[in-house]
Parts: structure tokens; C-alpha cells; sequence
């Protein structure tokens, strides 16, 4: 069974009295343990697929299922409970807080899953262990690279075991050295099964992704699978 | 189910907590202005409210100083806070030592009747020492002492016969006592009471630590040696009554005001030309007067609040814009807008709530510096503490809900984006 099923989904906005189709009509099935690249130039809609992807945004009309469950007619609760449990976003700006060390924003998704504090712990540490941060963990963002609070945003994504790992440009803010490095990381944590996403405009980026979504104009341009090179 | 709901509040609650305090530490000085507010309406009510009591222990142990069941009949009323006409007050008729016999042989309920009057402070002298001149100095008849509450230790009272013929004796205070005669008993001996001499023939037992000390720095001479020592022009005695107990008190004072309004020839119809005072009236009387006063702190006070409430609802909407982006990654990783309205609004009343303590901490110790001043006992109002702290929390939950409620509601997609 297909973890992501999109089908006709079409989302409009209105800005300034103008209609704007940020998307129209898309039809889409990512399977469990893919990984897959969303491309697209800017205005092109990528983000809002993302957004209705990641539960952020509910879609204008169509269907999406998500793990079996149509999240496509939720109320705001019911989709902040799905994005806690089965959404793990990476952004290009960390988007960590800038108040709490790393160890507090790895554990920020296990406290409005209402995990108690000792078990809070332990996962957030093996969390942040699997990202190789254990030492720095009691820092606070601005006292870390860029290389490692990409790690900490990471860690955070994958601390409440979710369905997707959904990255919207997770290297944009990052030297190609690092970005290869985070790269790196995500070609190990695909391997090891989970579902990831990455919405990118760089072909580099995308090339590590096993399908690529090529968006355009609020449509699939293209959906092709390449071989392992 | 409900063990994991229990978890889950608490954690909510516990990181609410913490990251309010984060905040509000995060601006310290922006967050001491805003508490200012609030300090300041707590502490205008503290203060007064302590203030108040101070005073109100005082008045109440200095005016049941007339003993059980008893009440006094006055020209004067004791204290007024307003509603009196003093005019009409000074066209009364004195009231006589003859008014009083009159009242004594008249009136069947009552235990005893005693007559009195006060004379300016004196100064009492003996051969081994002399006392400062601030002794007060009553003219009593043997009628006064029950309702007085002045128990006899050594010696005797005044009797009928020392009133009769105005004789010269003397019944001392206990601390009177000691300190014109610290060794020995002063019965039979000699004092010179503002140059006059008078012979002790009693000594009260002392009323206690409680009491304010100069109750027992007394002199009680008989009335009629008194009067005609001090003068009796312009000067109008005060009756004591004290009834036989509690259950015929009102009907006590229902005869004697009856008696007294026909002794003198008060017109029916017109009100009383005296005044009935008892321990009851009084602390009503009190209670009426802070009453008003409480109403006006409490109105200055809430003009205060509201102010501040203003005030920690502009910071708050501040503060919720500063933090957009936050708010978008707690809404991102799965928090709900419940979740977010919670941190606001704790955040607000955490706010009050500091600046609160401080208020009625500050405040206490402002009510107390009166207590200091007048010398007399601390007090500590708890409930009004409580109060304060809780309307702390009323002002907060009222001011933080418009800004908790506008960062709930923030888009997360936006919010996620806002520099």
C-alpha cells in the first residue's frame, strides 16, 4: 500500500482579488521507504506540495492519504497530531529555537506527543547520538555550525519516528562540503528505510534522490526513476 | 488513556512554564517595566489593606475596654466619621450627676449603673517617686467598676459613702502602682495627685499585656471629689450600664434609653439627645468608616490594574510577533493551537504573578511600617494576599487571551517564513 496517495489535488489562493493555481489536479503515490526529490523553479508550486504534504496546508479540493488515513478533510487538531506523528520537516533556515539547546529542540515533538520526561530523554539523546552531536548537545544554536544544526533540525525530524522525512532545501544555507555531508546523512537514513522527501531547485541535491518530481506550472512535468549510478 | 492525558498536561504545563520564565527572563528590563503595573495595583491594595487591619486590631482591643454587656450614655458620640451635626450636638443638655442618680433609681434591668468623667492627664507623686504626668484620671462612683472591667487586687473600691462625702481617696493602676510604689504595698499611704493629696485605699489588678499600657496607668477618685476639685463647668458625665447578661442586653438599653429620653424630658418624637455607645457600635461604626475607604482603594486600584493590564497585553502582542517564527516550528512539529494559547497566556500570568508577589510583599511591609510607626502589633493578611495574587491571575488570563489567541491562530506556513 502507498504511504502518500494525492489524487487531484488542486489548491488555489487569493491574493489581491486575483485567483492564483498553485497547484492543479495532482495525482501522486510515494510508496514507504522511497526517496524522492521534488524540483521546480520558483512559483512553480513545489512549496505548496510540500505543504500539503507535510499537513501544513489542506489542499482545495481532492483527496490525500496519508499511512491509510484521508488527512484531507481534518480540522487543525487532528492535522497538528498528524504532523507530529508522521511528519518530520527539515527546513533550509534550521528553523530551531534560538532559546533552547539542542538536546530541548530534539525533544520539542515528544512533548506535544505527551511523552513523559524520562523516556523524553532517553529518545532524544539516541536521537541526537544517531546525528553524531552527543558532545554538543547542551549548545544552543548560535553556538553551533551550520553543518551541525542542520544535524539538530535532522535529529528533531527523526525523534518521533515518523512516516516522512520531508526537507525543503535542507542545503540551501550550507557550503557544498557541508551540504554533501547532510547529504550524506539522508542517503544513510534512506537506506536504513525511512521515507524521505526533498524539495530542491539543485540538481546535485536532487541526484541523490532514487525518483525524481519535476513540478512545473502547478503540474507533474516529469516523475522519473533513475538507477543507482 | 488517562495516565498519558496526565502526562501530557503536565509536560504541556511544565514547558509552558519554563518557557514563559525563559521569556520573561529573556527581557529582563522590558519585563520589569511591564510588571510595574501590576506591582503597583497590588501594592496600593496590599498596603491599605494591612494598613487597615493594623489599625482595625488596635481600635478593636482599645474599645472593649468597657466590659461585658455594658454600654455608656454620652453627650458626645465617641467617633464620627461624618453624618453628624455637631451643632445640634452642643445645644444638648449636659448629662448631670442628679440625670444619673435619677437613672440609677429608675431602671430595674440593669446589673449595675456606675457615673463618670474623665479629667485631664495628672501626675501622681509620693514620697518615693513620682510618675510621668500622663496618668488618667477618672471620677467614678462604686457603679463604674463592673462595667469598666476594673477588678480590685489590693484594698478596696470606691464605695457609695467616699462619693457621699467626697473624700480623698484614691484607687491606683497596677503599673501606677508599681511605679510610685515599687517596694510595698501603697494601701494607707499618702499621694499628692496634682498637688492635692489623696489617700490610696485600692489598687486594680492589672489588665494584661494585650492591652495598650497605659490601662493600668490610671487614678480613680470618687466622682463628687473630682468634680469639685477639677470644676464642673461645661462638663457632662458619662453613665455606664452593664446589663445583667447577654440575652437582656437590648432590653437593658431599650429601658434605659427609655428612662433617660424622660429624665430629660426628650419631646416624643424627637430623636435621642444622647448618645448610646457599646463595644458593637463602635466596631461598626469602624467598619462602616474603612468601608468606604476599602471601596476607594478598591476602585483606585483596579484603575490601576486595568492600566497595567493594557500594558502586558501591548508587550504580549509584542512579544507574539517577535516569536512568529517560533510559534511556526512549535505549530510544524505538532503543536496544537491549544498548546500555543497555553504558553501565551501562562506567560501573561507569570508576568502578573511577579509582579504580584512583589506588590504584596512590598505592600505588607508597607501596611506593617504603619504598625512600626504607631507601635503597634504586625500583621500579616493572608487573604488579602491571596486575593491580590489571585486577581494577578485574572489580570492576566484577561490581557494575555486577545494576544494568546491572535499567536494560536497565526498561519504555520507563514509563520514559518516571517524574518
Amino acid at each position: 500500500m502507498s504511504l502518500i496517495r494525492l489524487e487531484k489535488i488542486t489548491r488555489r489562493y487569493q491574493m489581491g482579488g486575483e485567483t492564483i493555481h498553485a497547484l492543479r489536479e495532482v495525482s501522486l503515490t510515494i510508496a514507504r521507504g522511497e526517496y524522492v526529490a521534488i524540483m521546480g523553479p520558483s512559483g512553480s508550486g513545489k512549496s505548496t506540495l510540500m505543504n500539503l504534504i507535510g499537513c501544513l496546508d489542506t489542499p482545495t479540493s481532492g483527496s490525500y492519504h496519508l499511512n491509510g488515513a484521508d488527512v484531507s478533510d481534518m480540522d487543525d487538531n487532528e492535522l497538528a497530531e498528524v504532523r507530529n506523528r508522521e511528519i518530520g520537516f527539515v527546513f533550509q533556515t534550521f528553523n530551531l529555537l534560538a532559546r533552547s539547546n539542542a538536546l530541548h529542540n530534539v525533544e520539542l515533538p515528544l512533548i506535544y506527543a505527551g511523552i513523559d520526561t524520562d523516556e523524553r530523554r532517553r529518545v532524544a539523546l539516541e536521537a541526537i547520538e544517531s546525528v553524531g552531536l552527543t558532545d554538543r548537545m547542551h549548545h544552543k544554536p548560535n553556538e553551533l555550525s551550520g553543518g551541525q544544526r542542520q544535524r539538530v533540525a535532522v535529529a528533531r525530524a527523526l525523534v518521533n519516528k515518523p512516516s516522512i522525512l520531508l526537507a525543503d532545501e535542507p542545503t540551501g544555507n550550507l557550503d557544498s562540503r557541508t551540504g554533501e555531508e547532510i547529504m550524506a546523512l539522508f542517503e544513510q537514513l534512506s537506506r536504513s528505510g525511512n521515507t524521505i522527501i526533498v524539495v530542491t531547485h539543485e540538481e546535485d541535491i536532487a541526484r541523490h534522490a532514487r525518483r525524481i518530481l519535476r513540478i512545473r506550472d502547478g503540474l507533474i512535468a516529469s516523475d522519473e526513476v533513475q538507477g543507482r549510478s | 488513556m488517562k495516565a498519558k492525558r496526565t502526562t501530557l498536561l503536565l509536560g504541556e504545563l511544565r514547558e509552558s512554564l519554563a518557557m514563559a520564565l525563559h521569556a520573561i527572563a529573556a527581557h529582563k528590563l522590558r519585563s520589569a517595566l511591564t510588571l510595574l503595573g501590576v506591582l503597583i495595583g497590588v501594592f496600593s491594595i496590599i498596603v491599605v489593606m494591612t494598613a487597615l487591619r493594623v489599625m482595625q486590631n488596635n481600635i478593636e482591643s482599645s474599645l472593649s475596654e468597657l466590659g461585658i454587656n455594658s454600654f455608656m450614655i454620652r453627650k458626645h458620640p465617641m467617633m464620627s466619621f461624618g453624618g453628624v451635626d455637631w451643632e445640634k450636638v452642643a445645644r444638648r443638655k449636659d448629662i448631670t450627676l442628679a440625670m444619673g442618680r435619677k437613672l440609677a433609681e429608675q431602671a430595674s434591668q440593669p446589673q449595675s449603673i456606675g457615673i463618670e468623667t474623665m479629667f485631664w492627664g495628672g501626675q501622681v507623686e509620693t514620697r518615693l517617686g513620682q510618675s510621668a504626668p500622663t496618668v488618667q484620671v477618672f471620677g467614678e462612683t462604686p457603679g463604674s467598676f463592673p462595667s469598666r472591667n476594673w477588678v480590685i487586687a489590693d484594698g478596696r473600691a470606691i464605695t457609695e459613702a467616699d462619693v457621699d462625702s467626697s473624700r480623698d481617696v484614691v484607687v491606683l493602676g497596677a503599673a501606677l502602682a508599681e511605679t510610685v510604689f515599687p517596694l510595698g504595698s501603697p494601701l494607707g499611704e499618702k499621694v499628692k495627685l496634682n498637688g492635692l493629696n489623696y489617700t490610696v485605699v485600692g489598687v486594680l489588678a492589672s489588665k494584661g499585656a494585650s492591652r495598650s499600657d497605659n490601662q493600668d496607668n490610671v487614678a480613680i477618685v470618687p466622682l463628687t471629689t473630682g468634680l469639685s476639685r477639677f470644676g464642673r463647668w461645661n462638663r457632662s458625665l458619662n453613665i455606664l450600664v452593664q446589663a445583667k447578661d447577654r440575652s437582656s442586653f437590648e432590653s437593658t438599653m431599650d429601658e434605659v434609653r427609655g428612662a433617660m429620653r424622660v429624665i430629660r424630658k426628650t419631646p416624643p418624637g424627637e430623636p435621642d439627645d444622647f448618645e448610646i455607645i457599646s463595644n458593637d457600635s463602635l466596631i461598626a461604626q469602624f467598619n462602616q468608616f474603612t468601608r468606604v475607604v476599602r471601596i476607594g482603594i478598591a476602585g483606585v486600584s483596579s484603575i490601576a490594574l486595568i492600566a497595567a493590564g493594557i500594558g502586558i497585553m501591548n508587550i504580549m502582542l509584542v512579544s507574539v510577533t517577535e516569536r512568529t517564527r517560533e510559534i511556526g516550528i512549535r505549530r510544524a512539529v505538532g503543536a496544537k493551537k491549544r498548546n500555543i494559547m497555553t504558553q501565551f497566556i501562562l506567560e501573561a500570568i507569570m508576568l502578573c504573578e511577579l509582579g504580584g508577589m512583589v506588590g504584596v510583599v512590598l505592600g505588607i511591609i508597607g501596611g506593617n511600617a504603619t504598625a512600626l510607626f504607631l507601635r503597634l502589633p504586625t500583621v500579616i493578611p493572608v487573604d488579602w494576599a491571596i486575593i491580590g495574587l489571585l486577581i494577578c491571575s485574572v489580570v492576566g488570563i484577561i490581557f494575555g487571551t486577545y494576544p494568546a489567541w491572535k499567536a494560536a491562530n497565526l498561519d504555520p506556513i507563514d509563520s514559518l517564513r516571517y524574518e
